[in-house]
Formats: C-alpha cells, structure tokens, sequence
C-alpha cells in the first residue's frame, strides 16, 4: 500500500482512503484531506519531518507518522 | 432587547482582527470556564446593546480539540441571536466546510469573505452575489485588516438577527446517506428534539459520543442505530465520517465550480515565493536563529531589559522608593507603616510592573510572528526536536525567552494550541536558568570554584536537562495521558500583520498580567516582608532592624524546617530562608545572605560574603544549593504567570510541587552521592539518594503506559 509518506517531494498523489482511527483521522478529514483530493507534496522540514504539502489551495504541514496513514494511488 | 453576536471562522481566517474592527476597544478578555483557552467578549461599535462574543479560532465542529468542544458547546447552549462567520477568501475552500456545519445548528449566519483586496489583487474572482444565493445565507465582502465594508457586515448582521432568517441551504448529501439520516431521525429523535434535528441525526451517523449522551439514547436505540450506520458503510465501502466529511468537501467544490475562479496552476503568489526561502532546507534554520537571535535580543538583551531594569532601579529604586521613604519620614509615619508601604507594597507593585515593559516587547515581538505567519513555521521547523520529550515545536519561543525571564516565557506559551502542550510547557520552561538566576550563579561559582565558566554552563545544561526528564516524566503521567494532539497545521499565507491587531494582542495580554498574576505577587511580596521584618526580642513581639534578622519569624520558621534540608548539605536557617526569599526574586537570594552575614548591602555577585559562604558551606554542599534554587519553584511573579496560564489553582500547586521535588531530589542525589565518592561511609542518607535515583531512572525509562512505539497505521490495524 503506497500511503502519503511515500510520495516524493514535488510530486502529486490522490488520496484513496484515510485509514487510522480517533481524533487525527477526523482533524486530517477535516483539514480537506478526503477521499479523491490531489495532494502536492511541497517540502520537508529542515530536520526531516514534518511534511509540508499543498491541498484544496492552501499549505498544510503534517508529521510523517500521520501522513502514513493517508492511502494514496 | 439585547442582541448576541457570535464571530466564528477557522484560524487565521483574520477573525481577531475583524473582532478587534467590530468591537474597537470595546471588549474583555477572559477564559472559557475551567480552560485555558481565551474568551474575547466585546460590543458592535455603533449598536449599544449588541454584544459580541470571539469563539476560538476552529476548522470544524466535530469537537476533535478542545477549541471545537467549547465552539460546539456554546453554539448549541447559548443559542445566540446570529453567527457571523468570517471565511478567508484566498482559501474558500476549506473555510466552508465550517460553514457547512454552522449552517445544520439553525442560528442566521451572515458570510463574511475576509481579504477581498488580496482576492483581487491576485487576480481571482469571487461571485459573493451568487455565493449567497447558492448557501441561502448573506454574504459581505470584507477587508478585515483595512476595516472595509465593516459597518456594512455590522448593519446586515442585525438585520438577520432581527429577523431571525434561517434560510441557509443545507448540504445535500448522496441518497444512501439520506436515507440513513432519515431512519436515524425516525429511531432516534422523537418529540422531545424540536429543532436541529438534521444536526443531530448527522452526528449521530458519524458515532459522535458526546451526542449520544446528550440524547440519553436507550440501549435498543443505539443498538438500532449502530445497525443503520453499518449498513449504510458497507454500501459506500467506507466509514461513516468519511462519507460525511467527503460529501461535505464535494458540496463545497460543486458550489465554488460557478463562483470562484482559481488562479492558474503553476503561478507562485508572494506568500509562496517568500515561503521558499524562509523555510527552504538549507536556508531554514539560519534564518530560523536569525529571528530568534532578534527577538532575544530586543526583548532580553537591549530594549526590553533596559526599560525593565530602568523601571526597577531607576523608577522604583531611585525615584519612587526613596521618594516615599522621605516622603513618610516627614510625615513621621510609623515605622512599621513605613515598612509595610515601602518594603511589602510598593515592593510588590514594583515586581509587578517592573516585568511590564519587557514583557510588552516581547509580546509585540510575539503577535508580529503570529500575524505574520511566521509563528506557524516556527512550530514546522522545530516539531521534530521537541516532541521526542511530549513538548511541540510550539515550546521553543517560551524555553528561549526563559533563559532572560520566566514571567514573559510562561505568557508566550499563549501561543501553543494544545493544551496539553501548553501545561507541560508552563511547568518545565522556568528551569532554565533565568536572568535572575545568573547572580546566584556567579555567587556560587565565584566563592567556591575560583570563577570558573563551568558553574555557568553547567546550570544551563542542568536546566535543558530538566526541560527533558520533565518532559519524559511527565507525558507518562495519567494527567498526560490521552490521545496525542495531532500535528496537522495550517502553514498560513504570510502576510503584513495588521498594527492594530499586534497592538490590541499586545495590550490584552499584558493587562491579563497585570490583573491576574499582580494580585498573587503583592500579596506574596508583603507576606515575606512581614515574616522577615518581624520577630520577638526579647520576649517582646516588635519590627526588627535589619542587624536582627536572625531572630524574625522567617529565622524561626528557617529553624523549624532547616532539619528538612539538612540531608542536602545546608541545614542551617540562613541558607534556607535565603532560598526562600528567592521567591520574590531569584536575585534577592544574594542580598538575602548579605543581611544575614551583616552587610548592608553587596555586590551583585555577593563578593563580600564569599569568605563567610565558604565557613557555611563546602563545595559540594554549595552545589546543591545551586541545584535546589535553580530548579525548585519559581519567583513569585513567575508562579503568578504560572496561575494566570493554567487558570487552575489545582495546576498551579501541581507545577510548584513539582518543581519543588525535581529540586530536592536533585540536589540529594549530588550531595550524597558526592559525599559517598568523597570516601564518607554509606550512610542512610546515600541509601535513600540510591533509591530516589533509582526511582527517578524509572520514571524516565519505564514504558509509556500506552503503547506510543510503531507507526500509527500499525496502532490503528492492532486495534481492527
């Protein structure tokens, strides 16, 4: 299963299923992150995470540990 | 009849800044009952009987942080007369999902678009005409940050208020999910639930507890329910808020498709261009210590320590204090009314204001990085670092304020959003050893260790080292426990921040200081004077001169307690009470032994009394009394800031006890283990430290209580 953690920077990816459970599932549904949405990675933090990336127009940072369970195609 | 007005929108959606606008200065701050978040209260300017209350800044009402909770809560027991909810119009898109969910609680919303001049100046396009006609609800352009069209919201505000309209269009979502909703309706919400029956039908098909209990469902209702809701999943292949939160987005898009025309893929705005440097892999952590450098250094090194030092020595120290003095004299006040008024009140009035300047600096320095967006980078730059010990990236600003002064760092925590987060920062930002502290550094180091750089650098580093086991320590802890907040953060455009905003924040906070920690401090302050300057002579109960302070009631509680102290090396009255007069000020430790030791005054290292320190003290014993003033319970204007952030007398106590036991354990663990590799024999005493650290190190080491190790995915699959 290739999830949002996997995507390089600079690259695109649309999200299949958000898998997880609890608070941050519903907070990354919330923030836009929904089933069929184009996701643009953008960058990393200058330490390695979290992930900065791009959705429905505006930056959104995430740390990797969350990003992995967002299933992307 | 008096008219409420609630303001809701998402962070950053420039909502204080319209609230700031609607009220002018007209409005208080206080807390939501029981939590730290802060409550904004005000009037409409123009409209006296109107009043206006600031929900938190929220991205939804699915009560998934504390923001969300109160939000919800209010919207659905308050009942106010209309919402205005303030969108950002650069980012349509994800604001109108809370205004998807506002719509379902049956209150008139009015749309604000917030930065409509940043809209056009980007060449996109908003139809707000057709945006109100297609969500059924009022729609205003605004310019929160150049106070446009304002009167405007204002006046179709109460309008709708008045006339209580309530046509806003309700997301329609696909027929499978209706149906649910439908049966659900039908199962659970008989006559007792009249109105927003659509809300609580919805929140009960995506499992929301707290709804369940507000309804008292029985257990054949939940069960009928559960039944619906699973159904429903297996037709859409997908859990039931998904289904909801992606209908809701898809809604949105369907909307915007024939009103908002995006800007062309590709094209960078500014916010971006200047986002690629400031947050760029290689450049990101020069400029990172570059702004910090600035902000330490305007707010500790230059203009806030000279206004503040100004204020203390000159205006306290020179003007007001000795002013009074013989002011009072004249008058042939009483002495001890003479004391009271210098020593314990204005002494008092003056710890208070003489934190204010700096604080001010710092908190415009403060509201200037939030505005501007810059905060949030901040957060994203150094989250990695922190939360390895339960802190976020947020608790850098508070830790690197703390080593000028505890009081602004504490206030600074502000700024974190979680709660959780912002406790654990409160507690453990004061162990780094603060501008005051430095004094009974160099007092320490320069009576027994020849001076040397290691005192100082080892303070330091014992301080960082407590931010860290406080942090292990703590997160484990029951009280701490919970789910982690999640780190998923809006990076929002950068913008010019708005002067009246950084001012009316800048203000809010410093005068909450004032008001909220002032009280604590003077009362504190004037206590101590008294125990200090009062005692018996002779038999006979009377002020006290300062060459006898030996037998004030602070000497003979000293005495009473000294023997609790005595296994850390200094169990003698002198250095216990001077420990304890640290609470006004660490630096009032130093002067504190001057008295003692018969000077009426030293130097700021305490020069004169290093002779007498070293018959009081051995090297060893000195250090553990560095270590307990270092980290044991801050100043009083500290813990004043401490009661102010946690708004809870129980977190305050818990913080200073804390704090308390970190320092005395601390300084045991050296003292009697120093004294056992020093060649003295086994003592209880080092039995007892062996076991403390024994107890210490598991504390640290032990594994969380709930698993935390693994990614989330494997957590959640554990679970299934």
């Amino acid at each position: 299963m290739k999830t949002l953690r996997d995507v390089k920077i600079g690259e695109t990816a649309r999200v299949a299923k958000i898998h997880g459970q609890g608070n941050i599932r519903r907070r990354i549904m919330d923030m836009g992150i929904t089933k069929n949405v184009d996701i643009y990675v953008r960058k990393v933090a200058p330490l390695g995470d979290p992930i900065e990336i791009n959705i429905r127009g505006y930056e959104l940072s995430l740390r990797k540990e969350d990003a992995s369970i967002i299933e992307v195609i | 009849m008096a008219i409420t007005i609630a303001v809701a929108g998402n962070p950053n959606s420039g909502k204080t800044t319209l609230f700031n606008a609607l009220t002018g200065l007209n409005q208080y701050v206080g807390n939501w009952p029981g939590v730290t978040v802060e409550k904004k209260e005000g009037w409409l300017k123009g409209y006296p009987d109107m009043r206006l209350v600031d929900l938190p800044g929220i991205y939804s009402l699915s009560a998934n942080s504390l923001e969300e909770e109160i939000a919800r809560d209010y919207l659905l027991t308050s009942n106010p007369d209309v919402i205005i909810n303030i969108v950002d119009g650069t980012n349509l898109e994800r604001n109108l999902y809370l205004t998807n969910q506002l719509a379902e609680l049956d209150i008139p919303i009015v749309l604000a678009i917030n930065m409509m001049d940043e809209v056009k100046k980007s060449g996109r396009r908003i139809d707000s005409k057709a945006l109100g006609e297609q969500l059924g609800i009022p729609v205003v352009e605004i310019s929160a940050l150049r106070e446009t069209q304002i009167d405007k919201l204002a006046k179709v505000a109460v309008e709708s208020a008045e006339q209580k309209q309530n046509g806003q269009t309700l997301t329609s979502f696909s027929c499978g999910v209706e149906n649910a909703l439908s049966e659900i309706e039908k199962v659970a919400l008989d006559d007792r639930v009249k109105t927003r029956k659509r809300w609580y039908a919805i929140n009960l098909f995506v499992r929301n507890d707290l709804v369940k209990k507000d309804l008292n469902l029985t257990a054949d209702q939940s069960a009928q329910i559960a039944e619906i809701i699973q159904k429903c999943e297996l037709e859409y292949e997908d859990e039931s808020y998904s289904i909801i939160a992606s209908e809701r987005y898809d809604f949105i898009e369907l909307v915007l498709n024939n009103v908002y025309e995006t800007k062309q893929v590709g094209e960078l705005s500014t916010s971006d261009k200047i986002d690629r440097i400031v947050t760029n892999r290689w450049l990101a952590l020069p400029i990172f210590a570059l702004v910090m450098f600035l902000v330490y250094y305007i707010s500790i090194n230059t203009i806030g320590t000279m206004m503040t030092d100004w204020t203390n020595d000159v205006l306290f120290g020179e003007i007001i204090l000795p002013g009074v003095g013989s002011l009072l004299e004249q008058w042939n006040v009483a002495a001890w009314l003479q004391g009271l008024l210098v020593d314990g009140i204005l002494a008092g009035v003056g710890a208070v204001l003489g934190f204010l300047p700096q604080m001010i600096v710092l908190f415009l320095l403060l509201a200037i990085m939030e505005f501007s967006g810059y905060m949030a980078r901040v957060a994203f730059i150094m989250d990695r670092l922190f939360r390895r010990f339960g802190l976020s990236g947020n608790s850098f600003i508070p830790m690197l304020i703390g080593s000028g002064c505890s009081v602004p760092a504490i206030m600074a925590s502000r700024t974190i959003e979680s709660e959780k987060d912002r406790r654990m920062t409160v507690i453990t930002t004061s162990f780094i050893p603060c501008g005051a502290k430095l004094p009974v550094i160099a007092m320490i180091a320069g009576a027994f260790f020849g001076e040397r750089a290691w005192v100082a650098f080892g303070s330091y580093f014992l301080g960082i080292a407590a931010v860290v086991v406080s942090g292990i320590i703590l997160k484990k802890m029951p009280i701490f426990q919970g789910e982690p907040a999640p780190f998923v953060m809006e990076l929002p455009a950068y913008r010019l921040p708005a002067l009246k905003s950084v001012f009316t924040t800048t203000w809010d906070r410093a005068s909450s200081f004032v008001k909220k920690a002032g009280s604590i401090i003077l009362l504190a302050t004037i206590a101590i004077w008294f125990l200090t300057y009062f005692g018996w002579v002779d038999g006979r109960f009377q002020m006290l001169a300062s060459d006898q302070i030996d037998q004030s009631i602070m000497a003979v509680l000293g005495n009473a307690v000294a023997w609790i102290f005595a296994p850390l090396g200094w169990g003698e009255w002198r250095p216990v009470v001077a420990a304890i007069t640290g609470l006004i000020a660490k630096e009032t430790v130093v002067s504190s032994f001057g008295i003692f030791y018969g000077f009426a005054e030293v130097a700021e290292s305490g020069q004169e009394i290093w002779t007498n320190l070293r018959a009081a003290f051995t090297p060893l014993s000195s250090v553990s009394f560095l270590i307990f003033v270092l980290l044991s319970a801050p100043c009083f204007a500290a813990i004043g800031a401490i009661k102010r952030e946690m708004n809870s007398t129980k977190w305050t106590l818990f913080a200073v006890a804390y704090m308390n036991m970190l320092g005395y354990v601390s300084a045991l663990i050296v003292y009697q283990l120093g004294m056992f590799l020093q060649g003295n024999p086994f003592t209880v005493g080092t039995a007892a430290a062996i076991a403390v650290m024994a107890i210490f190190l598991w504390l640290i080491f032990r594994p969380a209580p709930k698993p935390t190790t693994g990614s989330r995915l494997e957590q959640a699959e554990a679970r299934v």
